[in-house]
């Protein structure tokens, strides 16, 4: 990573103090929160942000014509502004927002797959995709027609870049659907040899950025990929907002998602016609509340900057790897050399969701179980890992307590 | 105060709320974690949640069990209470076993079985150092998986529904 950053240091107590929740004790012990990458904890700012609007300028958006709309709509429109920046994308028009990343990769299968992929064409994912970039394929695929093709993982827990280019030769392949980084292994794909690769044969890319865009600076012109997806809530903003960005010409080949109000430009009985990208993909009331709490979110990670954020993550990530590698026992699963900060283990003679527990006896929350992510645990021959991830609140004395916690565990079950 | 004494034994003490030694015991060295080669009723279980999967194997005469044995891929709390299970219900009538595991359901969602009537408190006592799961709303399920597994079995369905 660039050691040569421009911006301060991340200040971790003072972050600390942003966050109301980290002041809580769990069953007398000060709370150890290590399960950020499965939802973040939330800033005062975005806590702030959405009571405000809802004490002073609530209303629908998009539709009425009195002061509270037009004040809330322009609220909840700046965080178009505020997410085009925040990805470098060229165009606010290009930012669709959807409900989760989820949501926002079954918009893909559902409207780029069945509306621009044609029969006889497939889709390539990663070995180590979570399930929300696998299922909506398998849809496609058994509805479509469309092939789905896996390309494998090594033994380290990295894309196998051959294999993954041996996949896309013979030129079938429409669009990779992969994801960023690994929810469970933690490694960091190389994102701009995989859409290079891609685009030589042919193929549009997509990025699941759900952990990704957390720990980076997401740069889509940079990456150069097609389409990239995210989720509000894991980027210290509220849940139920999600973000889908696509290229403006690929988005308007596109067709709806879903139907109803906001997504139209004109309804009769006899026909329909839609309303300009990105509102053609965000029919119904949005999510208005969340949007504009997602808005302070990006705010306050901007405030921080992306370098101090990767900066704190690598150094927590260097000193809990070195931590857990010294405890007996306990084995990373995956060495990828470029990760982030989410490590996955397993105890010898002890289950995840005993550790777990275990752990969260001791005030530590560490997430267990298959992750979402069963085929990539039958790849790794394991039923369940426990998991501990880390946010920009995250310090370097919390992972002593994990270690500790962890020795404990294992003496426990000895 | 004895604290040398006791600081041995109790340094674990903030963790056997729910690990109590018999789990602990049952969950290391389960006494019946094996495939019945005379099964006459076989069921699977699994949860989605966590990736937990058993299979029990049962040998029934005519109302009641004469074996029991299981296979479990999972944690200690589901690896002991599968094994407790066994232990409990071999040799025990079809009817008195349904009713055991709704008394055990509610001790697992509960901590307690106030509505268990006398003829179950000497298995129910057995299953007790289970009880602590209701603590723990997303163990419940570790605990009660291998009964929903027997159940199905006795009902002569595969697989246990889904709770």
């Amino acid at each position: 990573m660039n050691v040569m950053t421009k911006s301060a240091p991340l200040d971790v107590e003072r972050i600390r103090n942003d966050f109301p929740i980290l002041t809580q004790t769990i069953r007398g012990k000060k709370l150890v929160f290590l399960d950020s990458a499965a939802s973040a904890q939330k800033p005062r700012a975005v806590i702030d942000a959405m009571v405000h609007a809802m004490e002073t300028q609530y209303a629908n958006v998009h539709r009425g014509l009195h002061w509270m709309s037009e004040r809330t709509t322009e609220a909840y429109e700046s965080t178009r502004d505020a997410v085009a920046t925040l990805m470098n994308a060229g165009d606010r028009s290009e930012i669709v927002f959807t409900r989760n990343s989820t949501e926002a990769l079954n918009l893909m299968a559902h409207s780029y797959g069945r509306g621009v992929l044609k029969r006889g064409q497939a889709v390539l994912i990663s070995g180590m995709e979570h399930h929300s970039n696998i299922v909506p394929w398998q849809l496609l695929r058994d509805s479509h027609g469309i092939e789905l093709r896996v390309a494998p993982i090594t033994d380290a827990g990295e894309l196998d870049m051959a294999a993954y280019e041996g996949l896309l030769e013979d030129g079938k392949v429409g669009l990779v659907a992969i994801t960023h980084m690994s929810n469970v292994l933690g490694t960091v794909v190389p994102a701009e040899r995989v859409v290079r690769i891609a685009h030589a044969h042919g193929a549009k890319v997509l990025f699941d950025g759900s952990q990704a865009i957390v720990h980076r600076k997401i740069d889509v012109r940079a990456l150069d990929c097609d389409f990239y997806a995210w989720t509000g809530h894991k980027l210290y903003g509220p849940t139920g907002i999600g973000v889908l960005w696509g290229r403006r010409e690929l988005l308007e080949r596109m067709p709806p998602f879903l139907g109803g109000g906001d997504m139209i430009s004109s309804v009769t009985y006899e026909q329909s016609t839609w309303a300009a990208v990105p509102h053609k993909f965000e029919a119904g009331t949005p999510p208005i509340l969340e949007g504009i709490g997602l808005k302070a979110a990006i705010d306050y990670v901007h405030a921080i900057g992306y370098d101090a954020v990767a900066e704190h993550e690598a150094s927590l990530t260097e000193h809990a790897l070195a931590r857990l590698a010294a405890g007996q026992g306990v084995r990373i699963i995956g060495q990828a050399q470029d990760r982030g900060g989410v490590i996955s283990f397993a105890m010898e003679g002890a289950h995840a969701h005993d550790v777990a527990t275990l752990l969260d006896r001791q005030g530590i929350a560490v997430r267990a179980g298959h992750h979402c992510a069963e085929p990539l645990m039958s790849r790794l021959n394991l039923d369940s890992t426990a998991r501990a991830s880390f946010g920009i609140y995250t310090t370097h004395a919390e992972i002593d307590p994990l270690a500790d916690g962890l020795t404990r565990v294992r003496e426990f079950f000895a | 105060m004895n604290r040398t004494a006791s600081t041995t034994t109790d340094s674990f003490d903030d963790l056997r709320d729910l690990y109590q030694e018999v789990i602990l015991d049952h969950g290391r060295h389960p006494r019946h974690a094996r495939r019945l080669e005379d099964f006459t009723a076989t069921a699977k279980g699994d949860n989605p949640m966590c990736g937990d999967r058993v299979q029990v194997w049962l040998k029934l005469d005519s109302d009641s069990i004469s074996g029991v044995g299981f296979e479990e891929r999972g944690c200690a709390i589901s690896i002991a209470s599968a094994d407790l299970m066994a232990e409990t219900v071999q040799g025990r009538a079809k009817s008195d076993t349904r009713a055991l595991f709704e008394a055990f359901r509610e001790m697992a969602r509960t901590g307690s079985c106030p509505s268990c009537d006398a003829a179950l408190s000497e298995p129910i006592e057995r299953l007790a150092p289970l009880a602590g799961v209701h603590e723990y709303p997303s163990r419940v399920k570790c605990a009660t998986l291998p009964w929903h597994a027997l159940i199905a079995a006795l009902d002569g369905a595969k697989e246990a529904s889904s709770e």
